[in-house]
């Protein structure tokens, strides 16, 4: 590692400033930054949303977003300044010389080319081969990111490959000709733990190979731990600290920082287990899917009140269908649901009302949960006027009550849309709309993975207290391991339809596991910059012996 | 030399209006308070201008019996006088004041069209959002119907129905507002789709609402933006469509006043050089005009750009 700080230094960034424009008026978003990133060496930007790690990333290609500007500072890139350069020779340098491999790799190809020929375009625009050499380059980068089938595979359409083999095949394009830099911006956010293991291996793998240095944006500590050979924390556009990653993870300096990783300690109290009573939610022997495909094969599992029980799988594995069938949204075509030991309708519409009211869900994405033109107080409102009839004074009162548990301010909140709101209070709307109906089981659907950890903490506690107070059951649906340690009673593994394992939390993180719940489990990134390495050596010996 | 004087006076013209806008903006503003003004803000010159014609082209319909010097259907000179002290616009064919005709027919043609519009708007758009929500054979039967109704050119169409059912004011408002619908439901149900899959029109399901407040409450709100601005253009067609059906005779009939048939009535006067049948054109083009700045600048709030 102390190598590579006696390479020559490539990227230079001081003072860095970016505007963002809003209302008319410019604010200040990235707040001076310093970068000095060395060849062949990876950097990790962590922080929260709104901190400015991909502005800052962008920024080191000499771009800026739309309604972003550049406002002050130096980008030094080999000797040229990105700030003053003319945009032509900043065009040349951009995918030959600094590439960019962005979050979603789904939204970043084009859907109607073929993945070789967008490989291809770069290398050949930029005259650094010609198509036949950029085509069989191609196929060697594919081998070496371990992408199946690396002859045939340039040849399928982006719809044709899986999420994990399309971010691959996106970091082999901006391999394509071979940059002194790439900017990584959370490419294994949108994947699966276990999937995710395949892309970082294959990216630090080639990053290695080739002597690419790289920035590499995440908000998860983890997994940049594993990346990163130096690590810079920012909040709010501002460094926090900057360290060597192994210094930074054992010894990080400053409080916000401490907080960070404080948040993957956060785990409550397992509730004593329920056997005799009856379950208030009850899955039996649930077959359902969509057409002729059956996408869950005889579910069984209960939910007892005022416990947790977390659904895990990858996605596709049938979780959030098993929710589905659970609101009445799809009828199973086998088995049923009980609640409170009696049978639930199969179909919402012809369960009576106070079977919805019993019953309610909170969302992934609150953005798309909640109605963008209806105020806090309509939306929280309206279950109660609803299902419990309060009307006027009872139920503006109902609905301050409310936000007083959500721990939001009533009087400046009230009156507000959605989109005055930041992601972590639109979720907790989310779950205020959800209380208001006065439930007795809520199904989270994802709950916390659309934000940041220290967000989705407050969340989780928010929804640990919440229970205690109103005894609910909560059928916790997540692909998110670190959430299941911290909050499940009991946990569910699902893949392919199936239950595969299921019990209570302590007993499920002890072995033996089931080879499914094992790999699952071996997945999830570990704070130590060693565990990929050595996980993948376990699992190379493993398959040897 | 002459085509640059012509030039010249359209520049000052195009300045003219633009300076108008801008006053009419600063105006508005001033005048207004919180929410109002905030939005007007937002608004471009060209909006501004357009905002000051409308305006201008409503007062005019409501008050036309104060502003108009003589009365609708009184002959008051010999045929095509020419522009004069008391008749400041000429005569017509008939010998009528060319200014009355032309300021009453902003009360016939605008308001038929507004009330048009307004029409072909609740019937598109509440079975569009039904077929939407509803879904299935609903969904099915509304749109091949729309479908056929779409595939006949509207103004074949529209002077078929004429024909069969004969021509009246209503008839007209009832046959352009049917065809008009069949647009309009075409917007609001690809519009509806994006927004029932939402989670919370499924929140809102599961919760137990029902169809009719699914639709007002959560689906129409969302919607609101490009059925407005959709609004705006439609009104504009609708406009096109009575006067270029009353210029083939089959619109508004005489001796009610109108534009379309106004410029038919004085066609003839265009062979001696005379600019006068060319204005309840020019009317027509000036309002069109107006209601597309307008109509632009709510699409573009609405799609949220800030440039």
């Amino acid at each position: 590692m102390t190598s590579k700080t006696e390479k020559p230094v490539l990227l230079t960034i001081r003072g860095l400033r970016i505007e963002g424009r809003s209302e008319e008026t410019w604010s200040e978003i990235v707040k001076g930054v310093d970068i000095t990133l060395h060849k062949g060496e990876v950097l990790g930007l962590i922080g929260e949303s709104g901190a400015g790690k991909s502005t800052i990333g962008l920024a080191a290609m000499g771009f800026a977003r739309d309604g972003c500007r550049i406002s002050g500072g130096t980008i030094d890139f080999d000797g040229i300044d990105l700030r003053k350069a003319p945009e032509t020779e900043r065009r040349g340098l951009r995918g030959k010389r600094i590439a960019y491999v962005a979050q979603s790799a789904a939204a970043s190809f084009n859907p109607a080319h073929k993945l070789i020929d967008q490989y291809c375009e770069a290398p050949v625009q930029h005259g650094v081969m010609d198509r036949s050499e950029a085509e069989g380059d191609a196929v060697e980068l594919y081998r070496r990111m371990r992408l199946p089938n690396p002859e045939e595979i340039g040849f399928r359409y982006p719809h044709q490959v899986s999420g994990g083999q399309l971010q691959r095949a996106m970091t082999a394009m901006a391999m394509a000709c071979r940059p002194d830099l790439i900017i990584f911006d959370e490419p294994t956010t949108a994947l699966d733990v276990t999937t995710q293991i395949e892309v970082l291996s294959a990216i630090r793998d080639i990053v290695a190979q080739f002597d690419t240095a790289a920035i590499y944006i995440t908000h998860d500590l983890a997994v940049v731990a594993q990346m990163a050979d130096k690590i810079k924390v920012l909040l709010k556009g501002d460094e926090v600290e900057e360290a060597d990653t192994r210094t930074m993870l054992a010894n990080p300096q400053q409080d916000y920082t401490k907080s960070l990783w404080a948040v993957r300690s956060y785990a409550r109290p397992v509730q004593p287990p329920v056997t005799d009573a009856t379950p208030v939610v009850s899955v039996k022997a649930v077959t359902a899917g969509y057409g002729a495909v059956d996408i869950l094969k005889n579910i069984n599992f209960d939910i007892h009140k005022r416990r947790t029980v977390a659904v895990v799988g990858e996605s596709g594995s049938g979780k959030s269908t098993a929710a589905r069938v659970i609101t009445g949204l799809l009828s199973p075509r086998q088995g049923q649901v009980l609640f409170d030991g009696k049978a639930l309708p199969p179909d919402y519409r012809n369960r009576s009302r106070d079977q919805l009211r019993q019953a309610q869900m909170i969302y992934q994405m609150a953005d798309t949960a909640l109605n963008p033109k209806l105020r806090l107080r309509d939306l929280i409102g309206r279950p109660a006027q609803m299902y419990l009839g309060l009307q006027g004074k009872a139920l503006t009162e109902r609905i301050r009550n409310l936000l007083e548990l959500i721990e939001l301010e009533p009087d400046q909140y009230i009156d507000r849309l959605p989109s005055e709101l930041s992601g972590g209070q639109k979720q907790r709307i989310g779950i205020a709309r959800a209380l208001a109906a006065e439930p007795k089981f809520i199904i989270c659907d994802e709950v916390t993975s659309a934000l940041d950890q220290l967000v989705a903490e407050g969340i989780l506690k928010l929804l640990d207290k919440l229970q205690s107070e109103f005894e609910l059951a909560y059928m916790f649906i997540t692909h998110d391991l670190a959430t299941v340690k911290s909050i499940a009673d009991e946990v569910v593994v699902m893949k392919d339809g199936r239950v595969v394992e299921q019990g209570p939390k302590p007993e499920m993180f002890q072995p033996p596991h089931d080879p499914y719940t094992e790999l699952l489990l071996s997945s999830v990134p570990e704070m130590d910059p060693d565990w990929l390495t050595n996980l993948l050596n376990e699992r190379k010996q493993k398959e040897n012996s | 030399m002459s085509i640059l004087i012509n030039l010249f006076w359209v520049a000052v013209a195009v300045a003219v209006a633009m300076g108008a806008g801008w006053l009419f903006r600063a105006a508005a503003i001033a005048l207004t308070k919180g929410a109002t003004a905030r939005m007007l803000r937002t608004a471009p010159v060209t909006a501004g201008f357009g905002m000051l014609v409308i305006l201008i082209y409503v007062v005019v319909a409501i008050f036309a019996p104060l502003i108009a010097p003589f009365q609708e259907r009184e002959v008051v000179g010999a045929q095509f006088m020419v522009w004069d002290s008391v008749h400041k616009l000429g005569t017509d064919n008939l010998g009528r004041d060319m200014l009355t005709r032309l300021i009453y027919a902003a009360r016939n043609t605008v308001g038929i069209a507004f009330a048009t519009t307004a029409l072909a708007f609740v019937a598109g758009s509440v079975l569009g959002l039904l077929a939407a929500t509803v879904g299935g054979w609903l969904d099915q039967v509304l749109s091949r119907i729309v479908d056929i109704l779409m595939a006949i050119p509207a103004l074949v169409f529209a002077l078929l129905l004429l024909t069969i059912f004969g021509t009246s004011v209503l008839k007209m408002v009832l046959v352009i507002a049917t065809i008009d619908a069949t647009r309009v439901f075409r917007l609001a149900r690809s519009v509806a789709q994006d927004i029932v899959v939402m989670d919370y029109i499924e929140a809102a399901k599961l919760r137990g609402e029902g169809l009719w407040r699914l639709i007002t409450r959560e689906i129409l709100p969302n919607a609101m933006a490009p059925l407005v601005a959709e609004f705006g253009l439609r009104f504009c067609f609708v406009f096109l469509m009575i006067s270029a059906l009353s210029f083939l005779g089959l619109g508004v009939q005489p001796p009610t006043a109108d534009w379309g048939s106004m410029v038919r009535e004085n066609a003839s006067l265009i062979t001696f050089g005379d600019i006068t049948p060319l204005l309840p054109a020019g009317a027509i083009a000036l309002l069109t005009v107006a209601v597309n700045f307008v109509v632009d600048w709510m699409l573009h709030r609405a799609s949220g750009l800030k440039e």
